[in-house]
């Protein structure tokens, strides 16, 4: 099943009067369940197809489609309503909110979406110990390290079940061994849930978990293959 | 909506000491409009009553003809057989007490100093004289058969160097436009607590007085007390006589009055600005923590919080600072009021005043319920109104814009 699809999608920047053309007429499909890296030098339009997919961003020209529905256009409250129920992200920094205990960040996308406090309560307590953290809901983000950090923001962009998850360098300020974990993680949970994850990375030791590598370059798709990642 | 409000309370938290300083801009504002609205309540307030007890009585009553400005003795001007039309006029249910005075312009002269003063002939036992006679500081009251006393304020006896026994010589302008003089002692000594009213009247016994101001059996005026000041309209009407004109508190204490009106329309401009003041350090609190959280607010969006969201939380977290600011600025203003509302504040009046207008030498603050009420509520719609620019901003980010922050 057709998760997301791009077509014909250019984006350009205008700062002053330069023209920076960020993609220059992507066309891609992702299928629901996949694993995809998308990879490529700094500059080639990763996070710029990473934050179209994610409806943060609306392309130049071209169409959007999520989950069979025309995001192109969309206004600012559509797209942030597509995003709270459809798409997941995580963020190269570790995006949780300081103040909110890693119990309170993973139940934010579900009050935002109107669950009631028993589900959120089942559905927190679950996606904790999904990521292994079952026993660290009450800490705030300083007082986990910066895997932890990543395992929290991605049992967040879990929590409610949505059809993509885009991770824009989900190990880029971890270690070796964080973000080995986080990206064991991801993978398990792609297996157990279902649920599609994109990741733009130019790591290669990420880039061997993905089952589909997209590259990128200079704004274009130059390569796209399957790949045995997570075997 | 409790976890919208609990994530603007931990916001505040982050950085305490700025959190405070702002409510307490916000407290030290709102303290001091409530010390000016219970000080311009406590002084018009207290001055319009003054006046009432003091000098114009509720109502008056004077001969057509009579021209206060030039408190003539002259016969047509004046009231003939006072006692009589006093006593009409107290048989009236709302009225308290009648009272005929005679008011006549003089000088009151020492061995060493003279002063201006305004001779009031009163009937001694009237209880309109109650303000003078509670206010006895030194000898005593006047009698009615008293043929060669005066009683006089604290104020001239001090600037005259007088005390309760001592001779004066008193020169009033009689009937007749001639200057008539005698020599009086000082039968007492007393004080209203208003300069403005001490330093220039002397009182005599109202028969002495005409006598003296060759007045027989006529008064300047029928002063009137009311048991309550609402019913003033309703006994003018009732006391509406050909020859006669009837001069309500209003009318005779109008540059008061019309101080008090003025003061509530001014006021509100000045609160406005002291707010305004103040609110600056809200906009610039809530816009450095709209600056500082930008990478947050790009989060928040990110996970599908949509602006009208983001804008609670920032106006959440400015009604939350306005409710420190409240909290801080009753306490405080609570506390100064409290004290000046017992003890008073003590006005310089021999350097302050304004003619026509009587000042206690200290202002009782007075701070009421509806004040505390409006200027509270105030204060909570200026701060929220403050922190709207700020939440806009914070609504209208992009969250693409957003997430690439710094912070």
């Amino acid at each position: 099943m057709e998760v997301a699809k791009i077509e014909n999608v250019t984006r350009v920047y205008t700062v002053g009067k330069v023209e920076t053309h960020a993609l220059r007429g992507v066309n891609l499909v992702v299928e629901g369940g996949e694993f995809t890296a998308l990879v490529g030098p700094s500059g080639s339009g990763k996070t710029t197809l990473l934050q179209l997919l994610g409806c943060l961003d609306r392309p130049t020209s071209g169409r959007v489609i999520i989950n069979g529905q025309d995001v192109s256009q969309l206004k600012r409250d559509q797209r942030a309503d597509m995003r709270r129920g459809t798409i997941g992200f995580i963020f190269q920094f570790f995006a949780l909110i300081p103040t909110l205990t890693a119990y309170e960040n993973i139940e934010m996308p579900l009050l935002l979406n109107g669950h009631d406090p028993a589900e959120r309560r089942a559905r927190v307590t679950e996606l904790l110990e999904a990521v292994g953290l079952g026993d660290r809901g009450t800490s705030r983000p300083d007082q986990l390290s910066g895997g932890q950090q990543q395992r929290i923001a991605i049992a967040r962009a879990l929590a409610v079940k949505p059809s993509i998850i885009l991770a824009d360098e989900p190990t880029a300020n971890l270690d070796t061994p964080n973000g080995q974990q986080v990206m064991e993680t991801m993978t398990r949970l792609n297996q157990e849930t279902g649920v599609t994850f994109v990741f733009a990375t130019h790591d290669p030791r990420v880039i061997q978990y993905a089952r589909r590598v997209v590259t990128l370059q200079d704004g274009l798709v130059v390569e796209d293959k399957q790949a045995t990642g997570g075997a | 909506m409790i976890q919208l409000l609990k994530l603007a309370y931990r916001n505040l938290g982050r950085n305490r000491r700025r959190s405070f300083f702002s409510a307490l801009a916000m407290g030290a504002a709102l303290a001091l409009l409530l010390m000016m609205a219970s000080f311009i309540k406590g002084e018009t307030g207290d001055a319009i009553e003054l006046a009432i007890k003091l000098q114009s009585g509720h109502l008056q009553v004077r001969a057509d003809s009579y021209d206060e400005a030039r408190t003539s003795l002259k016969w047509e001007s004046l009231i003939e057989n006072p006692d009589q039309v006093a006593a009409q006029i107290a048989a009236l249910g709302p009225v308290a007490v009648a009272t005929p005075r005679l008011y006549a312009s003089g000088f009151v002269t020492t061995r060493d100093e003279s002063a201006g003063v305004r001779v009031v002939g009163i009937d001694p036992p009237s209880a309109a004289n109650a303000p003078y006679r509670d206010g006895m500081q030194e000898g005593e009251f006047l009698a009615a058969d008293d043929r060669d006393g005066v009683l006089i304020g604290r104020a001239l006896a001090r600037r005259l160097g007088l005390s309760a026994g001592d001779q004066v010589s008193l020169s009033v302008n009689t009937s007749g436009g001639e200057v008539d003089e005698q020599r009086f002692t000082v039968r007492g000594i007393f004080s209203t607590g208003t300069s403005g009213f001490d330093g220039l009247t002397v009182f005599l016994p109202l028969a002495k007085a005409q006598t003296f101001g060759r007045a027989e059996n006529h008064a300047s005026t029928i002063l009137v007390l009311l048991n309550d000041t609402a019913q003033t309209e309703a006994v003018v009407a009732a006391l509406q006589a050909p020859g006669f004109q009837v001069l309500t508190w209003q009318d005779m204490n109008e540059l008061l009055v019309q101080t008090e009106e003025l003061s509530s329309s001014y006021m509100v401009f000045f609160y406005l600005i002291v707010l305004g003041v103040a609110a600056t350090v809200i906009v610039n609190t809530q816009i450095m923590s709209v600056y500082e959280r930008t990478r947050e607010i790009g989060i928040l969006s990110a996970i599908g919080m949509r602006g009208r969201r983001l804008m609670a939380i920032f106006l959440a977290e400015s009604g939350f600072l306005a409710v420190g600011g409240i909290l801080i600025g009753l306490v405080i203003g609570g506390i100064v009021i409290a004290y000046f509302t017992r003890y008073g504040f003590p006005l310089d009046v021999e350097n302050f005043g304004i003619t026509g207008m009587l000042f206690a030498d200290k202002i009782y603050t007075e701070l009421t319920l509806q004040d505390t009420a409006t200027l509270t509520l105030l204060t909570f719609v200026v701060t929220l109104l403050a922190g709207l620019y700020p939440a806009v901003v914070a609504s209208r980010m992009e969250p693409v814009v957003a997430l690439r922050a710094e912070k």
